[in-house]
Parts: C-alpha cells; sequence; structure tokens
C-alpha cells in the first residue's frame, strides 16, 4: 500500500498540494502515481511566471513506462519550479511527497483548494483506481 | 503486406456490420468545402506496360547530361559498393524497426549512421534521419521554438541567401502556428550576410537560421553570427552540407559555443540525384535540447546476457506516446537513404570526404576562374564559396541554358526569378566528377552561347 499523507490535499488525477506559510501551493505527484509509473526518467517542470488555469497541463513526467502529463491542480501563477529534478528525477520515486514536489504556485482564487480532495476522499480515489 | 483491393463484397460486408450505408457516410462530419473530391492532374490509371514505358522515357530526359547544375542536390561520385549492399534483402526497407529483437542489423546500423553524423557535425547527438533537407529545416524552426525557453516571441531571422525552396517549405509548414518567419538580406558584393548590418538591439529572436553554404555557395561568417544570435538569446540553427563538413569547420564549433541544432540534406552522401528523390534530411543537436529533436533515435544498451544491443530510445518525444504532444507528426525517416549514406561514409572515411570536397572546391575554383574570362561573363561575389557560385551573363540566363541543353550540358540554375536584382545570374557548380575537359566543354559552350 502506497503512502496518503493526511496533512495535504489531492487531485483525482493524483496530484498533491500543500498549502505553504507564505499563501503558495507546493504541488507534486503522489506516491501511488509514482509507484505506478515506475522509474522516472525525465521531469519537465514549468517556468517560473507562467500562469495556468485548473486542469491545464503544466509538467511532463516520463518514466521508463509512460509519458504522462501533470495537471494544474488551482489556477495561479508558478512562482517557483524544482530545477533539482533535471539531473536527478528518480527524486520523485524517492520521495515523491518532500524533495520530489515539482513546483510552487501562488493561487489566483484561494476558494479553489476546497474543491480539492482531503486524505480520505483520495484514498477511495485509489480504492476505485484499483478495481 | 498483400497490395489487393477490397471486393465490393466485402465493402458491403463491413458496412452492413458497422451499420453504415455508404463509405460516403463515414466521411460526413468533414465539411464540404475542406474536401477534393477529384485530382484533376492525376490521370485515372496506366498499365504496367504504359507506366514502364512513361518511366523510361522520363528517366531518357536526364541521362547523357554533363551537369553544372548544383541549387541543393549535387552529382558525387557514388562507389559500386554502396548500393550493392543497400539494395540486399536485409537492408531493404525504408523503415526504422520498433522490434529489437528482429532488427539489430539495420538498428545497429542506425546507430553508427548517427555516430558518423554527430563526429561529422561535432554535435552531442543525432536522430535517424528525415524526410529531406528542406523538411529538416522546417522541423528544425519548430523544434528551436520549443527548445528556446528564454524567448517568447517564435521570431525566426531567415536569411534571404537560404535555399529559395527550403523557405518556401518552412513557410508552408510553420504558417500557421504563429511562427514569424523574418528575411535578413544578404550583401550585394559579397553574397552573404554582413555581420556589422544586424541590429544592434534586435529584440526578442527565437533562432537564427544560418545556411552554409549558403544557395550563392558563399560561406557565411558563422562566427560572428552565431555568437551575435546567442548575445541576444536566440538559438543558432545550421543548415549544412555535409560534403562541405569535408573541409569546412562543423557547425558545433561556430562561435563560442557552436550552433544549437543542426540540419541538412544528406542526397551528397551516395544517394544519386534520380530527378530529385528520394533523398533523405539529417538532424543533430546539443545534448540539452535532444528531448526536443523530432524523429527517431537509435540508442545502444546492454541485454541480458551482457552483450551489446541497439533499441530505439527516448520515444516519449514521439506521435505514439504523445499524440498531439509529439515533437513531430512525422516521425518517420529515410531508412534506405539513410543506409545508403552510412556504407558511403564508411567506405570514403573521413579522408576520402575530404577529397571528395577539395576536388569539387579546386574545380569550381578553376571553372569559375574560365569563366570570368571570358568576355561577357562576371563575377558577381567577391566572397569564398565551397563548390558553387554565381555568375552573370551578357545575356538572359535561362536562353543560354535552354541552348546549352541541347548539346547535352546542364548549365547551372537560373537565379533571376527568386533573385531578380542580380541580373542574368547563374548559379553553377563543379564537383569531383569534373575534367579539366569537362570544364573546357562546358566553357566553349557558354562562350558560343553569349557570342
Amino acid at each position: 500500500m502506497t503512502n496518503v499523507l493526511d496533512d495535504l490535499k489531492y487531485t483525482k488525477t493524483h496530484e498533491w498540494v500543500r498549502q505553504e506559510a507564505d499563501g503558495t501551493l507546493t504541488v507534486g505527484i503522489t506516491d501511488h502515481a509514482q509507484a505506478l509509473l515506475g522509474d522516472m526518467v525525465f521531469i519537465e517542470v514549468p517556468e517560473a511566471g507562467t500562469a495556468f488555469t485548473t486542469g491545464d497541463d503544466c509538467a511532463v513526467v516520463e518514466s521508463v513506462k509512460a509519458a504522462s502529463d501533470v495537471y494544474c491542480p488551482v489556477s495561479g501563477e508558478i512562482t517557483e519550479s524544482n530545477e533539482a529534478l533535471a539531473d536527478a528525477p528518480e527524486i520523485v520515486n524517492k520521495d515523491p511527497f518532500g524533495d520530489g514536489w515539482l513546483f510552487k504556485l501562488r493561487p489566483t482564487d484561494e476558494n479553489e483548494i476546497n474543491d480539492l480532495f482531503d486524505a480520505t476522499s483520495y484514498k477511495e480515489i485509489m480504492e476505485e483506481d484499483s478495481h | 503486406m498483400p497490395f489487393i483491393p477490397h471486393t465490393e463484397d466485402e465493402i458491403k460486408q463491413m458496412l452492413d456490420s458497422i451499420g453504415v450505408s455508404s463509405i460516403e457516410q463515414l466521411f460526413d462530419e468533414i465539411p464540404k468545402q475542406l474536401r477534393q473530391d477529384k485530382l484533376d492532374n492525376v490521370p485515372l490509371r496506366m498499365s504496367e506496360m504504359e507506366i514502364a514505358r512513361l518511366m523510361r522515357e522520363r528517366a531518357q530526359l536526364d541521362s547523357a547530361s554533363l551537369c553544372f547544375l548544383g541549387a541543393g542536390a549535387y552529382e558525387h561520385h557514388i562507389p559500386a559498393a554502396v548500393w550493392e549492399l543497400t539494395t540486399r534483402g536485409e537492408y531493404y526497407t525504408a523503415y526504422t524497426p520498433y522490434q529489437a529483437e528482429a532488427s539489430q542489423g539495420t538498428l545497429q546500423l542506425l546507430y553508427e549512421f548517427q555516430s558518423m553524423m554527430a563526429q561529422l557535425t561535432a554535435m552531442d547527438v543525432s536522430n535517424a534521419s528525415l524526410y529531406d533537407g528542406a523538411t529538416a529545416l522546417a522541423e528544425a524552426v519548430l523544434m528551436a521554438v520549443r527548445a528556446n525557453r528564454k524567448s517568447k516571441s517564435k521570431r525566426i531571422l531567415i536569411p534571404r541567401g537560404t535555399h529559395p525552396i527550403y523557405r518556401k517549405v518552412v513557410e508552408s509548414i510553420v504558417k500557421n502556428q504563429n511562427i514569424q518567419l523574418e528575411e535578413i538580406d544578404f550583401d550585394l558584393q559579397s553574397g552573404v550576410i554582413n555581420p556589422d548590418s544586424l541590429p544592434k538591439d534586435p529584440g526578442d529572436v527565437t533562432a537564427l537560421v544560418i545556411q552554409q553554404p549558403n544557395f550563392f555557395g558563399s560561406l557565411e561568417e558563422m562566427d560572428s553570427l552565431t555568437n551575435w544570435a546567442h548575445q541576444h538569446n536566440a538559438l543558432v540553427i545550421a543548415s549544412v552540407n555535409p560534403t562541405s563538413l569535408g573541409l569546412l569547420k562543423p557547425p558545433g564549433l561556430w562561435g563560442t559555443d557552436g550552433a544549437d541544432i543542426v540540419c541538412g540534406e544528406g542526397q551528397p552522401l551516395g544517394i544519386p540525384m534520380s530527378s530529385g528523390g528520394p533523398y533523405f534530411g539529417f538532424m543533430c543537436c546539443k545534448q540539452a535540447y535532444v528531448r526536443q529533436m523530432p524523429g527517431r533515435i537509435i540508442g545502444k544498451t546492454t541485454d541480458l546476457d551482457g552483450k551489446d544491443g541497439y533499441t530505439l530510445t527516448l520515444q516519449a518525444r514521439e506521435q505514439h506516446i504523445r499524440r498531439s504532444k509529439a515533437t513531430s507528426n512525422i516521425c518517420t525517416n529515410q531508412g534506405l537513404m539513410t543506409t545508403a549514406a552510412t556504407i558511403y561514409m564508411s567506405l570514403v572515411g573521413p579522408t576520402g570526404l575530404k577529397t571528395v570536397a577539395a576536388n569539387s572546391h579546386a574545380n569550381t575554383r578553376l571553372l569559375f576562374d574560365k569563366l570570368t574570362a571570358i568576355n561577357g561573363i562576371d563575377a558577381v561575389f567577391d566572397s569564398p564559396f565551397f563548390h558553387e557560385t554565381v555568375i552573370r551573363l551578357s545575356k538572359p540566363e535561362t536562353e543560354v541554358i535552354d541552348q546549352l541543353a541541347q548539346s547535352g550540358i546542364l548549365a547551372g540554375y537560373s537565379l533571376s526569378s527568386d533573385y531578380p536584382e542580380l541580373g542574368n545570374a547563374l548559379l553553377v557548380c563543379a564537383t569531383e566528377t569534373k575534367t579539366e575537359q569537362d570544364l573546357q566543354l562546358f566553357c566553349d559552350a557558354l562562350s558560343n552561347a553569349i557570342a
């Protein structure tokens, strides 16, 4: 069973979101997603300053099995991207909720955060996925 | 694969099983104005005998000529072994094989091709080829737009001295993708871009195209052009003649940082001119941009038994994985032409290629000196050239071309329609295949024609 952290928010498409003290959101892919995809070989992160709306594809994770888009969980502007992944994509496999974060963004509408799933609901989504 | 068309019965059977009344109904959703009903210029059908005769007649139009015509396709000596080996059953396919376990020979050959091209251009990586030189340049432009993350403008500077047909192909392919192509003029005296004429503050430029040699055969000042582009955060796309790299500095070493993307027409490497095709395009780039490169790439790996093995690699770039987000939707190559080119390069080697380049240059130099000594023929540009150059005639060059064709001489390429400011300008080329007698014959014929 893969890990789900209680203090994070989640999307149906397996992104996680952490609300930071400075009002920005850190986004990554879940432990479940990295386990399904397998060994990462390349991660393409968005550039700081780019604006996305909810559901836009804003990053690409490429594993030995597939190349998948990462969707923007909440509308906003990218403030920072995890440049370390360019040389070491395997960080996403090793520490998906920590050092394997993909990007940070400043949300345009904080209310959108309420539309995300909590850990319990995300576990149910994972359950359904595995059936 | 058998090439047997469906019978009316079979078509009816298939339509019945999906509940559609006619084939026409399947295309209903495509608006009428987007549909091409008939191809007016294509005859309905010909018999095998008629086609064989037509092709023989067409082929004869190309034979027995003493060729001084280059303009993008070049006559070089092709060692007999090249096509003897290429047309063996084991190699005789146009495709890159997906099934690595059944295709090690072809895959290894393509891997060798990539290694040779990377070495020839002094770049980090090469793909397994593209369609031709013109589409390779278009792909390079699209690639530069994806790869240059510092630029948002999608502005591409393309010199007027770039092959006119390449410029048309690039425009056709990129014009509906919000990419702006801006021309840079050449200096009328030198035939190349004067680096001092480039703007000090060009704004946001995505990439600069440098064709070397340019369409006139002249050598651009690629070091200053490359540095200028990099100073303004633009990528450098080099479109080069592979034979010329036997003598000239490879694009990977241009300026301080080298060109970023290198492409070109592979025909000079062992492919006959054969009325214009099939040829092949090549493309190389810096390691940093490999994930934006279109086309197939073959990689070398180790199998379970520890033996070397070859397979397609970095396939996430390709259309069967990323679909609409693929680097290109023309992700195919010219496998057979690439096979011939690889064998050609193996046979001639670096020394042979240098000799071909040096002899072609020497012949063109000699031809230029002989021609410009004739009354009524003048040099047009004063910059150095490779194996092609421009002369101006005292009489319309189109008439002279027609006149010489009657005596079996292809005199060159008429420049007046693409470059009217050059007057009666003729682009001539003499490769290593020409003897001094050939050159003299040409000079005498040309001299008579303008007298």
